[in-house]
């Protein structure tokens, strides 16, 4: 279905990454935002609370990021889609409730505009430290979906990329952007409502006495329902049957979190979105994300001007990680390189997926800043003269 | 010789009044002979009854612990959600669908330790919701640790050689917070606390209603207090109704008395009226109210 | 015939003997039967004088048992059950 014109401002505006996200939140729909403040991420919810009650919704600032991050559920299952918005330290306290997410499979989104850590660190400042933490964050076995924008114009095309997915899979999507991304001004294009396609609530039409809360038709994903719509459903974070009642023993728990997995991972191709370019014949695959690629873009068409062949594969998608487009690549290349504002996040996962057929080159940087383009240069050229893995 | 059980006879067609609440597909529920709770989920399901409230406008939201179990067993549409976090989600539902009635239904942990926050934020907001607190002095669930509301010397897991510190007395903190409608019972006074529960359904604002209750496993066992049924006898003879009494005068001990009663019946404003006047203030027409029921964009 | 008739879940019962106790009539006891559980449910020990209050169900924490009036008994309906509100000062 198309956008919610209400939600919509079309227009060419000259905006940050902050704004571009709200933007998009109302333009996927959103009308329910809880939120703590946080450095850098704070103007994303000061724009929504400006916006929402002149569109037709709801924002409120909770007492603390633990309960922000389940206010913004509750109001999932009232009927709204909902998200939050948080950097690091907020990012932290809100992994119980990323889980209970994931494992009651409520549809939403959760901005981490990423700051220098860990702990306070460096909370006017950019890193994207916060990578695996959005993979791995919660206890137990689970799967989200993460997207990386790189400019306030995808700050708004992929938030509501995010919100599509997060209803699409029922899960909670994880939008990592950063601070420069996300202070950083462009021009953003938000075209009409009718070119915007959203995807609506995966709401049964099943009876009450045909409706099973986690069940599914054969595809992975099961129909919802809200709450005051007659349907008497049960919703838990225990490890639960179809009928959503706690159910503990181990051939449940074996189907529930397998399933949770496999809904994500067997639409991995779909899910993991990524730019490429000069892939075929490349020597050097320079794979990037974030503020990051936009540093790497530079030193990319430098080495190209010294005459070394190399790629670019930009990832959109971190998780699902793409690791076949990354196999494909390892048989063909001497070796990737791999800047983030980190001490070396992504890179393994390059690592992992090129299971040695290829050589793997970390471009770490603790954060703070953003790379110089001859950072990155220097590693493309030493990964250029490497000997073939 | 054993008496022969007199079971539902067979020509004998009735139904438990409070069946239709319940999911009886999950029964027998898993508390304990001589726990209190399922008595409060009795007094819940007459006050359904009683107040003719529409269950399909209903949610009830609970945490994690013995109470935060009631939510798998009545039959509304029902959140189990983390521990301490019931308030906040239900502000959520709430907000999201201010025709939906919420309850929180959890115990005395999870709602005044790891979620006293939330709970005197709410109260301070007035959000429309109606909690009910089974304080059952512990925290049982888990294998009775000290709560905030251990009565002094207790006996507990964590305090095995007796608590030494103040416990809170709740009636007490939400009132200050800012709660309407603030009542105790015990699990003995079961009318009361349906009539109770009652009038907080026809309250707009923040209602809670703690419900003093037996944990005879755990509370009681360790502190030699007898079983569920002894009590249940001490709360009848020790009870003292108090309406209106002051809240400061209501903290509780081991084996004293215990003030029960309507404590706060006032009215003010809740946050859904608020937001909504301050809206209309500030904007005049361009104040948009929430649609509905956020339909726009979910099938 | 008595104004009302206690039914009791005999499966679900605990054995926490709140209805016996707290019955205003006292029409219940603890049998020394036993259930699959091995918990004593009770079982009504004086029929004739049940008013059908419900307070039994009320107090159950098992919803095990609970009490209706008969049918067609008028007075049955103003025979309302004693206030449990007792040792209080009001």
């Amino acid at each position: 279905m198309k956008a919610d014109p209400r939600g919509v401002l079309t227009g060419i505006h000259f905006i940050d990454g902050d704004h571009a996200c709200c933007e998009g939140a109302l333009a996927a729909g959103a009308r329910f935002a809880a939120g703590y403040p946080i450095t850098p991420s704070t103007e994303v919810v000061e724009r929504f609370a400006s916006r929402v009650p002149k569109v037709g919704g709801t924002f409120i600032q909770m007492e603390d990021e633990l309960a922000a991050s389940i206010t913004l559920q509750g109001a999932v299952w009232g009927g709204a889609k909902a998200f939050t918005v948080t950097s690091g330290p907020g990012f932290s306290l809100m992994m119980e409730h990323i889980g209970y997410a994931a494992m009651t499979e409520t549809p939403c989104v959760f901005v981490d505009v990423q700051r220098g850590g860990p702990s306070t660190g460096l909370p006017t400042l950019p890193a994207q430290a916060d990578m695996m933490q959005a993979r791995w964050g919660s206890h137990g076995d689970y799967e989200i979906i993460a997207l990386c924008p790189n400019s306030p114009q995808e700050c708004f095309d992929l938030t509501i990329k995010a919100f599509n997915f997060a209803e699409e899979f029922r899960v909670p999507v994880m939008f990592m952007m950063d601070e420069v991304v996300g202070h950083m001004t462009e021009k953003v294009v938000i075209p009409q409502a009718h070119e915007i396609d959203v995807v609506p609530r995966k709401h049964t039409h099943k009876s009450v006495e045909d409706y099973l809360p986690y069940g599914t038709n054969g595809d992975q994903v099961p129909e919802m329902a809200h709450a005051g719509e007659g349907y008497n459903f049960h919703v838990t974070g225990l490890t639960h049957d179809e009928h959503g009642y706690p159910n503990m023993t181990p051939p449940v728990q074996d189907k529930l979190v397998r399933r949770l997995q496999s809904k994500i991972r067997d639409a991995a191709d779909r899910i993991a979105m990524f730019e490429e370019e000069e892939l075929d014949g490349a020597d050097v695959v320079v794979v990037s994300y974030g503020i990051t690629s936009r540093v790497a873009q530079r030193a990319i068409e430098v080495a190209r001007e010294q005459g070394l062949r190399v790629g670019k594969l930009r990832l959109i998608t971190a998780w699902p990680f793409p690791e076949k487009k990354i196999r494909e690549l390892a048989a063909k290349v001497k070796a990737f390189v791999v800047p983030e504002l980190n001490l070396g996040q992504m890179v393994r996962e390059v690592e992992r997926a090129a299971a040695g057929h290829a050589k793997t080159y970390a471009v770490s940087h603790a954060g703070g800043g953003v790379h110089r383009p001859e950072d990155i240069l220097k590693v493309i050229v030493e990964a250029s003269r490497c000997q073939t893995a | 010789m054993s008496d022969s059980l007199i079971d539902i006879d067979t020509n004998n067609s009735a139904v438990n009044p409070v069946e239709p609440f319940l999911r009886t597909d999950r029964m027998p529920h898993i508390w304990c002979p001589g726990c209190g709770i399922g008595t409060t989920v009795n007094s819940f399901a007459r006050a359904l009854i009683d107040s003719k409230i529409d269950l399909g406008s209903l949610a009830l939201v609970s945490g994690i612990g013995c109470t935060g179990r009631v939510a798998g067993y009545v039959k509304l549409d029902s959140f189990h959600t983390t521990h301490g976090r019931a308030i906040p989600f239900a502000t959520g539902l709430k907000l999201a669908n201010p025709k939906l009635n919420v309850v929180v239904y959890s115990g005395d942990g999870d709602l005044s330790a790891i979620g006293g926050n939330h709970l005197i934020h709410a109260a301070r907001r007035n959000i429309d919701l109606k909690v009910i607190c089974v304080n059952n002095l512990i925290y049982a669930m888990t294998g009775g640790q000290t709560a905030p509301t251990t009565p002094d010397h207790s006996t507990t897991s964590t305090n095995p050689y007796g608590t030494f510190e103040p416990s809170f007395n709740l009636p007490h903190l939400v009132e200050a917070a800012g709660a309407v409608y603030v009542a105790r019972w015990t699990t003995f006074h079961v009318r009361q606390l349906s009539r109770s529960i009652s009038e907080a359904f026809k309250k707009k604002g923040f209602s809670f209603i703690e419900v003093i209750s037996p944990c005879p496993t755990l509370y009681q066992r360790r502190n030699k207090l007898g079983d569920g049924l002894d009590t249940m006898k001490y709360y009848k003879e020790k009870s003292k109704v108090r309406n209106g009494a002051p809240t400061s005068e209501v903290g509780l001990s081991m084996t004293g008395e215990i003030v029960v009663g309507k404590f706060v019946d006032r009215d003010r404003p809740d946050y859904g009226s608020m937001m909504r006047a301050q809206f209309t203030e500030s904007l005049g027409d361009k104040y948009v109210e929430q649609d509905e029921k956020e339909v726009p964009v979910c099938s | 015939m008595a104004k009302g008739r206690v039914s009791i879940v005999v499966e679900h019962c605990k054995s926490c003997g709140f209805c016996v106790e707290f019955c205003p009539s006292h029409v219940l006891a603890l049998s020394s039967a036993f259930n699959s559980k091995g918990y004593h449910p009770p079982h009504v020990v004086h029929p004739e004088k049940c008013s059908g209050c419900d307070l039994c169900g009320m107090y159950c924490p098992d919803f095990a048992i609970f009490a209706t009036k008969n049918p067609g008994d008028k007075a049955g309906v103003k025979a309302d059950v004693k206030d449990t509100d007792k040792g209080g000062t009001k």
